[in-house]
């Protein structure tokens, strides 16, 4: 796949129907493009569309306008086509399935030979450091190992774009950091494009080239706010000044004005209506 | 190992042997007659007078229990297979559960083996096959429908067929309510045997013994039989739980 553009949405609009009235307009004329190898945080309050936006390029939902193509293809094809890995904020491992037969699942239902099966599935279990856990069975795993494993299985098949919907939103904040920084690596080693779900302003920041800031009520993009930090990003990173830098301008733009103005309090983006 | 083994066996033995002298201290000390509570000493003696009968009745109930067990259970199993899949089976199968769940066996049992003679088997297997069918299928129709909405969008991520998503997922996370239905259905398929013994029919399981040896004031001898249903219950409770723990780790 040579596609220099991993996903185009163009002028999407989700409504869900409810029994009475007109239904909740999720996402409203949405547009965006995310580049191949492209790393791109969708971050906003919740109620402002990013899960639906996630599940839309995935086609687990049907925009009800609009367009979503995934490497040039409609968003269906990508899915059939197995163009995309996913990781969700549950890991969603099959707990009466082994860690490695959990990584090995999506090689297992698409007929992958079982010899090429193995020796993927040792690969990627030495990428997320659980190479001593195969044989052990998710209810004996931490959440930070669970979601490890989860994105491993999301890597599987070596995507060339990954959707992850808060990965880490119910890791204790340490073991997040840790997280992230494996992701930037691991990033860096598969050169996959990522859109990623987050609430959390200086994980989006840390992690991604662009910062998707939507607002609620219906969902759109308010702004796009460019960070890209650059290739190397260690732990050191999160004490720089282009680190807080970036996580200023993203929580301006959710804010929609200047922080200093507003009491400290008023974070959340809810507030604007 | 082998102290929990001896932790988890000896206090229930030693609260058994411990009712059992009461039991005998009782009858002896308040001389109390055998038609209201024989001495377990006197039903021991008769224990032993007809083991040879006793050991045929409980493989003959033990028989009827068994195959209704097994086709109650798999008729169950994939009557709920197709509830699952098809709803309008799912709504045709919801009303005749239902009515099937308060189908009394005491009921049914005399209708039974009028229709198909004295000398049949089947109408017992049948009704064991009845009472088992419900608590079996009302749970693993539950275990089918319980798939996480992760799992969900996790296999229609993958494109994966309605075949492969039923192996993967909804029959593995169905199987610990299969057991619960399973370990219930055992119990009732023991008892539902003895009792459609009671209305006649052949003389030749333990149901049978215990009510004629009852009719002939035997009491002793009737505790005897008694307590091979008690066992009879056990072997097929205890054999549920086994089969449910050598399966519940290695399916895939």
């Amino acid at each position: 796949m040579s596609h220099a553009i991993a996903v185009q949405v163009s002028h999407v609009t989700k409504i869900f129907p409810v029994k009475k009235g007109d239904g909740v307009t999720a996402l409203a004329e949405v547009s965006l493009t995310v580049n191949a190898g492209e790393f791109v945080s969708l971050i906003g309050p919740s109620g402002c569309g990013k899960s639906t936006l996630l599940r839309l390029i995935a086609d687990l939902d049907q925009p009800t306008s609009g367009a979503v193509t995934v490497f040039g293809k409609p968003a269906h094809q990508a899915r059939l086509d197995q163009d995309y890995g996913i990781a969700f904020q549950s890991a969603g491992l099959l707990p009466w399935r082994t860690v490695e037969a959990n990584i090995e699942l999506p090689l297992q239902l698409h007929r992958v030979p079982a010899a090429t099966r193995r020796a993927r599935v040792a690969e990627l279990m030495s990428l997320v450091g659980l190479s001593d856990f195969a044989a052990n069975f998710p209810d004996q795993l931490s959440g930070g190992m669970q979601q490890r494993v989860a994105i491993a299985r999301s890597l599987a098949e070596s995507p060339e774009l990954l959707l992850m919907d808060e990965p880490f939103g119910a890791l204790d904040e340490m073991t997040r950091e840790r997280m992230q920084t494996e992701l930037v690596r691991i990033c860096a080693e598969t050169g996959a494009a990522v859109v990623f779900v987050t609430h959390s302003i200086p994980e989006a920041v840390f992690l991604s080239d662009r910062v998707v800031v939507m607002s609620p009520r219906p969902g759109r993009i308010r702004e796009i706010v460019d960070v890209a930090l650059g290739e190397k990003r260690g732990e050191m990173l999160r004490e720089e000044e282009s680190f807080f830098e970036g996580v200023t301008r993203v929580r301006e733009a959710l804010h929609g004005a200047p922080t200093e103005a507003r009491p400290d309090n008023a974070v959340r983006g809810v507030d604007l209506r | 190992m082998r102290s929990a083994t001896l932790r988890f066996v000896v206090p229930p033995v030693v609260l058994g042997l411990v009712a059992l002298v009461a039991w005998q201290l009782l009858v002896v000390l308040g001389d109390i007659q055998p038609y209201l509570l024989p001495a377990p000493t006197a039903i021991l003696t008769q224990l032993g007078l007809v083991l040879p009968v006793l050991w045929t009745s409980f493989l003959a109930t033990g028989a009827n229990a068994l195959i209704g067990l097994i086709a109650g259970a798999l008729l169950a199993i994939s009557m709920a297979l197709l509830a699952s899949r098809l709803s309008f089976i799912d709504d045709l199968l919801t009303p005749v559960v239902a009515a099937i769940a308060v189908v009394p066996i005491v009921a049914l049992a005399p209708v039974l083996t009028t229709m198909y003679g004295a000398t049949s088997e089947t109408p017992r297997r049948v009704i064991v096959a009845i009472v088992v069918f419900v608590p079996v299928f009302i749970n693993t129709l539950r275990g089918l429908r319980q798939v996480l909405p992760v799992h969900r969008d996790l296999m229609r991520a993958y494109a994966a067929s309605n075949w492969q998503i039923s192996r993967t997922v909804t029959i593995p996370g169905a199987l610990p309510y299969v057991f619960t239905g399973l370990n219930i259905a055992s119990s009732l398929a023991v008892i539902s045997a003895i009792v459609a013994e009671y209305f006649g029919g052949l003389q030749n399981g333990l149901g049978s013994r215990i009510t004629s040896a009852a009719a002939n004031s035997a009491y002793p001898r009737a505790w005897a039989y008694v307590f091979g249903a008690i066992i009879l219950g056990v072997v097929f409770y205890a054999a549920t739980l086994a089969i449910e723990k050598a399966v519940s780790r290695r399916s895939t």
